[in-house]
C-alpha cells in the first residue's frame, strides 16, 4: 500500500508477464508435439496397433481334422476313424483337488502314480489349462463319468475321433499313423501350416503317401482372452474340413484270407489285375497292429517289433530285394526268342552241369534233365538250357528285356518303403561295382542269380505282363475310376478274329504298348508256364487246379541266400536240414485263369526253401480265393458305371 | 481508489456468483463427467466400487471447489505458510504412521479417507513460494539470502516424498516450486547452475535409486528389453491407443483394458483407455479441454490485479500442464512410467482433493481479482 511498493509491484507484475510469455510459448510448443504423437500412433500406426491388440485379444485353439477314410474295392473302409473318448480336468474349476481324484480313482482305475503325474503337470500350468486323465476310454467307462459328472466339478468328458484299422491284415500297404515327430513338421512342407499338437500323420504306406489330401483342414476355435491367458469367451469356430476319403483297388476279404494263410511266416503276397494293373492284394507277413501306433506305442510291443528277426515292420512285397531266381526264366526265354538268338524247338541236353573255364555251373536237378527244348526248359526249370541261353543272349539284351517288362525299377509312386531292385549289365556293373562283366555271371543271371534283386511286386507285374498278352500295365491302388484299354481291345480282337490291330495301331486307338516285337514269342511263354504248372513233371504240377475255371500257369523259383558248397552238393543236403537263416527264398508267379486270364499273382517265402513246395500252394489257395470273387468284383465295376 | 477497493472486497453473494469464471467451472465439470464415463468403462460398464466413489468424489470436490473459490483470496494468501506448514507435518506423520502399500508409504489413514499428502504438497508449495515472492522486494530476489528459504522449503518435502519412495510426485512436487522462482524473476543463471550441479549429481542420485527405479528408467529407454515384465505397461499402452485409431473402438469396447491388458487402467492410464475407446478424436477432445482450462486459468492471472495471484494462477496452471502432459507422455511412451495422475480425470481422492483445491483458489483470485491482498 506504500506508493514506492507500488511501483515495485508493477515492475514485478511485468517481469511475471514476461517470463509466463515465454512458458506459454514452451506450453504450446509441447502440446503440439503431444497432437502429433497422437497422430504418429493412432492415424500412421493404427493398423500395427490394431493387428497387435487383435493378437492379445484373440488366441486360436486349432482342431485336428477327422482323417479320410480307406475303403476297399467293394466300399469297406479298411481304414476308418473311431469315437476316442478321454476325460480332461480343468484345475480351476474344480473346488477341491484331492477329493476330485479320490472320486476319479474310483470311476476311473487310474493308478497313484498317474494321479501323482497329474499333480505334478498341474502345479506347472495355468489354472485354467487342462490336463488329460484319461487318454483313450472304454466306452463304458466314460458313460460312468458322465454319470457321475455333476459332481465332478472340473471334469470334462471329451469326444474326439482317431484312426483305427479292422484288423491288421493291411497293415502294410495302409500304412500306419503316429503323432506328428519335430522331424515330420521340418521336412512336410504341408504340415507347416497344418500341424495340431497332438494330431496323427501318416508314416509308412498308403496313409503316408496319401496323407496331404487324407488329412483335411484344420479347424480352429477363436477365443478372446486377457491378459492372464484365461478364455473368455468363444468368439468362432471352424470344424475343419474332413480329410479325403479314397477308394483302393483292394479287396478287403482276399487281404483278410491272405493276411490269414502267411501268418507265422515271413512272407508277401501281391495279387494284380492283368488288364488295368489294380492292386487286389499286398499283404507282408508277418503283419503289427496298426491301432497300436496311434495312441504312442508301449515300449515292449515296440522291441518286439523290432527285434523280430522276420522283420514285421518291413512291407516284403515292396521293399523286400530278393533275386528273383527262375521266375525270371520266362523273361530270358522271350528275350531270347525276341533277339532271335534260339528257336523254340532249338535243344540243349543237360547233364546237371556245364564247365565254363574251369568253373562248374549245377542244374538243380543233379542228374541232368536230358535233351531239353524251351517248354521244357521253363516246364522243368532246367539250370542247363538257361545257362545256354543266356551265354548266348548276353546280359544287356537281357537286362532290356527285363526292365521292359518291370523289373529295377519302382512299381507305384510315392511309397517312401518302395525299393526298385537291381537289373544288371555290363554297364550297371562298371558303374557300381568298378568291375568288368564276366561270361560266368550272365550264366547266373541267366537263371536270376548274382546281382539281380527284385521285388514281389515287381515279378507280379512281369508276370501280369507276360499275362495280358504282352502289354503295359501301370499298376495301381487308388481307385480313380474305369481304366479298361487293354479289355476294350482284348474284346475288339475278339470280335473281329481276321483284322487284328498292327502293333503301332494299339497305341494311338487303345492306348497300348506292346512290350513284344512278335506276340506269339508271349504266347510261347505262357504255354510252357501252363506245361510248369499242370503236366507232368512240371515243377508245381502237385498244386495244379483240375478245374478250368482255377487253372493257372506258374512259375517257381528259389533264390539262394548263401551259395551252395560243392560238399554240400555232393552230400545232398535237402533245405530243410540247413539253418533257417541259410534256406533259399522260395518264389511263385502265376497267371490265371489259364483260358482267360485275369490276375496275376507273387508268392515269396523267405528261407521257404523251394519255390514249388513252399510258394505254390500258397499260391493255389490265394488264387482260388480271388477268382472266386472275381463275378463279384466285375459286378462292382458295373456299379460303378463301367462297362463289361 | 484504494479504498474503494477494499470496501468492495466486502462482496455480496450475488456479486461472486456473478464473478466467477463460468468457462472455467463448466470445462472442469464437463472433463469431471467424461472421467465418470471412463471409469464407469474400467469397472467393466458396471457401476462398481470405482465408478460409485470416483463420481462421489467429484461432487463433493466440485462443490468444495466453489466454496474455496469464494472465501475472500486475502485469506489464502494470509494462510499460505500456514497450509505448507500443515501438509509438512502431514507428510512428516507419513513417515512415521503412514500406511505401507506396494513398498512404499505415501499415504495417511485418517478413517473417512486414506490421504495422500503429497499430492497436497504439489499445491502447498506454490501457495508458499507465491506468498513468498510476494512479499520480498524485486531488487532481493536475486540475493543469496532470500534464495535459502525457497530453497529449504523446496528441497524438506522432495526429500520426504522421494524417500516414501515416490519419485514421480517428488519431481512434480518440484517443477511446481521451480516454475514459481522463475517467474518471480529468479536469474535464468541460476537455474543454468543448479541444473547443472544436478546432472553432476546424478551418478550419486542413480547409486540411491530402487531396482524397480532403475528398470523403469532402462525400460524407457527401449520398451522391448523386457516386454512381459518392465516394459509391460508402456507396450500395451500404446497398444491400445495406437489400436483406438481416428474414432476409437466405442464406449465399452476397449478391449485392452476389459481383458487387463491395460495396467493401473483406474488411475494413472485412464487417458489410455479413453483414447482406446473414443480415439484420436476423443483425444484431442480431452487434450483441447485441458488447453481450454490452463488457458482460463492464465487469463485469470492476466487480470488478477496482486502479484500473489499471478504468481500463484501462472504458476498453479503451469504445475497443471506439466501434470497432465507427464502423464499423457508417459502414457504415450514419451517419458518413463513415473507414477503420476491425470489431474480430474484419474482415480484417487487425494489428486481430486489437490487439484480442486488448487482450482478453488485460482477461481477465487478471479472473484477477488480487484482486492489487494495486503
Amino acid at each position: 500500500m506504500l506508493s514506492p511498493g507500488s511501483g515495485n509491484t508493477v515492475i514485478k507484475s511485468k517481469l511475471i508477464s514476461r517470463r509466463m510469455f515465454l512458458i506459454t510459448a514452451a506450453k504450446a510448443v509441447v502440446m503440439v508435439g503431444l497432437v502429433g504423437r497422437l497422430i504418429s500412433l493412432q492415424i500412421n500406426q493404427a493398423t500395427k496397433y490394431k493387428s497387435l491388440s487383435d493378437k492379445n485379444r484373440f488366441r486360436e485353439w486349432k482342431l485336428a481334422p477327422e482323417r479320410g477314410a480307406i475303403k476297399d474295392y467293394f466300399n469297406t473302409e479298411i481304414a476308418s476313424n473311431e469315437p476316442l473318448y478321454q476325460v480332461h480336468l480343468v484345475p480351476e474349476n474344480a473346488k477341491d483337488l484331492d477329493n476330485l481324484f479320490v472320486r476319479l480313482k474310483a470311476i476311473l482305475n487310474i493308478s497313484d502314480k498317474k494321479v501323482s503325474f497329474l499333480k505334478r503337470v498341474i502345479k506347472k500350468q495355468k489354472p485354467w489349462e487342462p490336463v488329460i486323465v484319461s487318454e483313450n476310454l472304454k466306452w463304458s467307462d466314460f458313460s460312468r463319468i458322465n454319470l457321475f459328472l455333476h459332481e465332478l466339478e472340473g471334469v470334462e468328458p471329451i469326444v474326439s475321433v482317431a484312426r483305427t484299422y479292422p484288423d491288421n491284415s493291411s497293415a502294410h500297404i495302409l500304412g500306419y499313423v503316429s503323432q506328428i515327430s519335430e522331424k515330420d513338421l521340418q521336412t512336410k512342407e504341408y504340415l507347416q501350416d497344418l500341424a495340431v499338437p497332438g494330431m496323427a500323420i501318416g508314416k509308412t504306406g498308403l496313409e503316408r503317401k496319401l496323407d496331404e489330401q487324407i488329412i483335411g483342414k484344420r479347424g480352429y476355435q477363436r477365443y478372446e482372452v486377457n491378459a492372464y491367458g484365461k478364455r473368455i469367451r468363444e468368439i468362432k469356430i471352424d470344424e475343419g474340413q474332413a480329410g479325403k476319403e479314397f477308394k483302393t483297388t483292394l479287396d478287403y476279404e482276399v487281404q483278410k484270407f491272405t493276411s490269414e494263410l502267411l501268418k507265422d511266416k515271413a512272407a508277401a503276397v501281391c495279387v494284380m489285375d492283368i488288364y488295368n494293373g489294380d492292386i487286389v492284394s499286398l499283404v507282408s507277413s508277418p503283419t503289427f497292429e496298426p491301432n497300436q501306433f496311434v495312441h504312442g506305442l508301449e515300449k515292449k510291443y515296440w522291441n518286439s517289433l523290432i527285434k523280430n528277426e522276420k522283420k514285421p515292420l518291413a512291407n516284403k512285397a515292396l521293399s523286400g530285394l530278393y533275386p528273383p531266381g527262375s521266375t525270371i526264366k520266362t523273361l530270358v526265354a522271350l528275350s531270347a526268342l525276341e533277339n532271335k538268338i534260339i528257336r523254340p524247338l532249338d535243344t540243349f541236353r543237360c547233364k546237371g552241369k556245364i564247365e565254363l573255364f574251369g568253373e562248374k555251373f549245377h542244374c538243380w536237378e543233379k542228374d541232368g534233365h536230358g535233351i531239353v527244348n524251351l517248354r521244357k526248359g521253363i516246364q522243368r526249370s532246367c539250370d542247363v538250357y538257361f545257362y545256354e541261353v543266356a551265354r548266348k543272349l548276353g546280359v544287356d539284351r537281357l537286362s532290356e528285356t527285363a526292365k521292359r517288362f518291370g523289373l529295377g525299377k519302382k512299381v507305384l509312386t510315392d511309397f517312401i518303403e518302395e525299393r526298385s531292385g537291381v537289373v544288371p549289365n555290363t554297364k550297371w556293373k562298371k558303374k557300381f561295382i568298378g568291375q568288368n562283366w564276366y561270361l560266368g555271371e550272365t550264366l547266373h543271371s541267366g537263371i536270376g542269380q548274382g546281382y539281380f534283386q527284385s521285388t514281389p511286386l515287381q515279378l507280379c507285374l512281369m508276370t501280369a505282363q507276360i499275362a495280358n498278352g504282352g502289354f503295359e500295365i501301370k499298376p495301381r491302388i487308388i481307385f480313380e475310376g474305369k481304366n479298361d484299354d487293354l479289355r476294350d481291345y482284348l474284346k475288339f480282337k475278339n470280335e473281329n478274329p481276321n483284322q487284328p490291330l498292327p502293333t503301332d495301331l494299339l497305341i494311338s486307338n487303345f492306348n497300348l504298348k506292346p512290350l513284344f516285337k512278335n506276340q506269339e514269342h508271349i504266347n510261347l511263354i505262357k504255354d510252357a508256364m501252363f506245361s510248369s504248372s499242370n503236366e507232368p513233371g512240371g515243377t508245381s504240377y502237385r498244386h495244379r487246379f483240375e478245374n478250368p475255371k482255377f487253372t493257372f500257369a506258374g512259375k517257381t523259383g528259389s533264390s539262394q541266400v548263401k551259395r551252395f558248397t560243392e560238399e554240400q552238393r555232393e552230400a545232398e543236403v535237402k533245405q530243410e536240414s540247413l539253418p533257417y537263416k541259410d534256406r533259399d527264398h522260395a518264389l511263385f508267379v502265376a497267371f490265371a485263369p489259364y483260358k482267360e486270364p485275369q490276375y496275376a499273382i507273387s508268392v515269396l517265402v523267405e528261407h521257404g526253401g523251394s519255390g514249388g513246395k513252399t510258394a505254390a500252394p500258397i499260391a493255389k489257395r490265394v488264387i482260388k480265393k480271388v477268382l472266386e470273387r472275381h463275378e463279384l468284383r466285375r459286378n462292382v465295376n458295373n456299379l460303378e458305371g463301367e462297362p463289361v | 481508489m484504494l479504498q474503494q477497493r477494499s470496501i468492495q472486497s466486502s462482496y455480496t453473494f450475488r456479486d461472486k456468483i456473478l464473478s466467477i469464471d463460468y468457462v472455467l467451472a463448466i470445462s472442469i465439470l464437463v472433463l469431471g463427467i467424461i472421467s465418470m464415463f471412463a471409469m464407469y468403462s474400467t469397472d467393466g460398464g458396471e457401476f462398481k466400487y470405482h465408478t460409485n466413489s470416483h463420481i462421489l468424489r467429484f461432487f463433493v470436490f466440485f462443490g468444495m471447489f466453489f466454496v474455496i473459490s469464494f472465501i475472500q483470496i486475502r485469506f489464502w494468501h494470509g494462510s499460505s505458510y500456514l497450509i505448507y506448514s500443515g501438509i509438512f507435518l502431514l507428510l512428516l506423520a507419513v513417515k512415521y504412521f503412514g500406511l505401507t502399500s506396494s513398498g512404499s508409504k505415501r499415504w495417511l489413514d485418517l478413517y473417512f479417507m486414506v490421504l495422500q499428502p503429497s499430492e497436497l504438497m504439489k499445491i502447498g508449495l506454490i501457495l508458499f513460494l507465491a506468498k513468498y515472492y510476494h512479499r520480498i522486494s524485486i531488487e532481493n530476489i536475486n540475493s543469496f539470502k532470500h534464495l535459502i528459504l525457497p530453497i529449504t522449503v523446496l528441497i524438506g518435502p522432495i526429500i520426504l516424498v522421494a524417500t516414501q519412495p515416490d519419485l514421480g510426485t517428488a519431481i512434480l512436487i518440484a517443477a511446481g516450486g521451480i516454475v514459481v522462482a522463475w517467474l518471480a524473476g529468479v536469474r535464468a543463471k541460476f537455474f543454468i547452475y543448479s541444473g547443472i550441479s544436478m546432472i553432476a549429481l546424478l551418478p550419486i542420485a542413480i547409486s540411491f535409486l530402487k531396482p524397480y527405479q532403475k528398470s523403469r528408467i532402462l525400460t524407457f529407454l527401449n520398451p522391448e528389453r523386457d516386454p512381459l515384465g518392465a516394459g509391460y505397461q508402456i507396450i500395451q499402452s500404446k497398444i491400445a491407443i495406437g489400436s483406438g485409431g481416428l474414432f476409437g473402438k466405442g464406449f465399452l469396447n476397449g478391449s485392452q483394458s476389459y481383458l487387463d491388458y491395460l495396467p493401473e487402467k483406474h488411475t494413472d492410464f485412464i487417458f489410455t483407455l479413453f483414447s482406446e475407446e473414443f480415439g484420436f478424436f476423443g483425444s484431442l477432445f480431452i487434450l483441447l479441454l485441458y488447453a481450454l482450462i490452463i488457458y482460463r486459468i492464465i487469463r485469470i492471472g492476466n487480470i488478477t490485479r496482486s502479484n500473489f495471484g499471478k504468481l500463484y494462477c501462472y504458476s498453479f496452471a503451469t504445475a497443471f500442464f506439466i501434470y497432465v502432459v507427464v502423464n499423457m507422455m508417459m502414457v504415450l511412451g514419451l517419458l518413463p512410467i513415473v507414477g503420476s495422475p491425470l489431474p480430474i480425470m484419474s482415480y484417487g481422492g487425494s489428486s481430486m482433493l489437490a487439484i480442486m483445491f488448487g482450482l478453488g483458489i485460482a477461481m477465487s483470485c478471479k472473484i477477488y481479482k480487484d482486492v489487494p491482498v495486503n
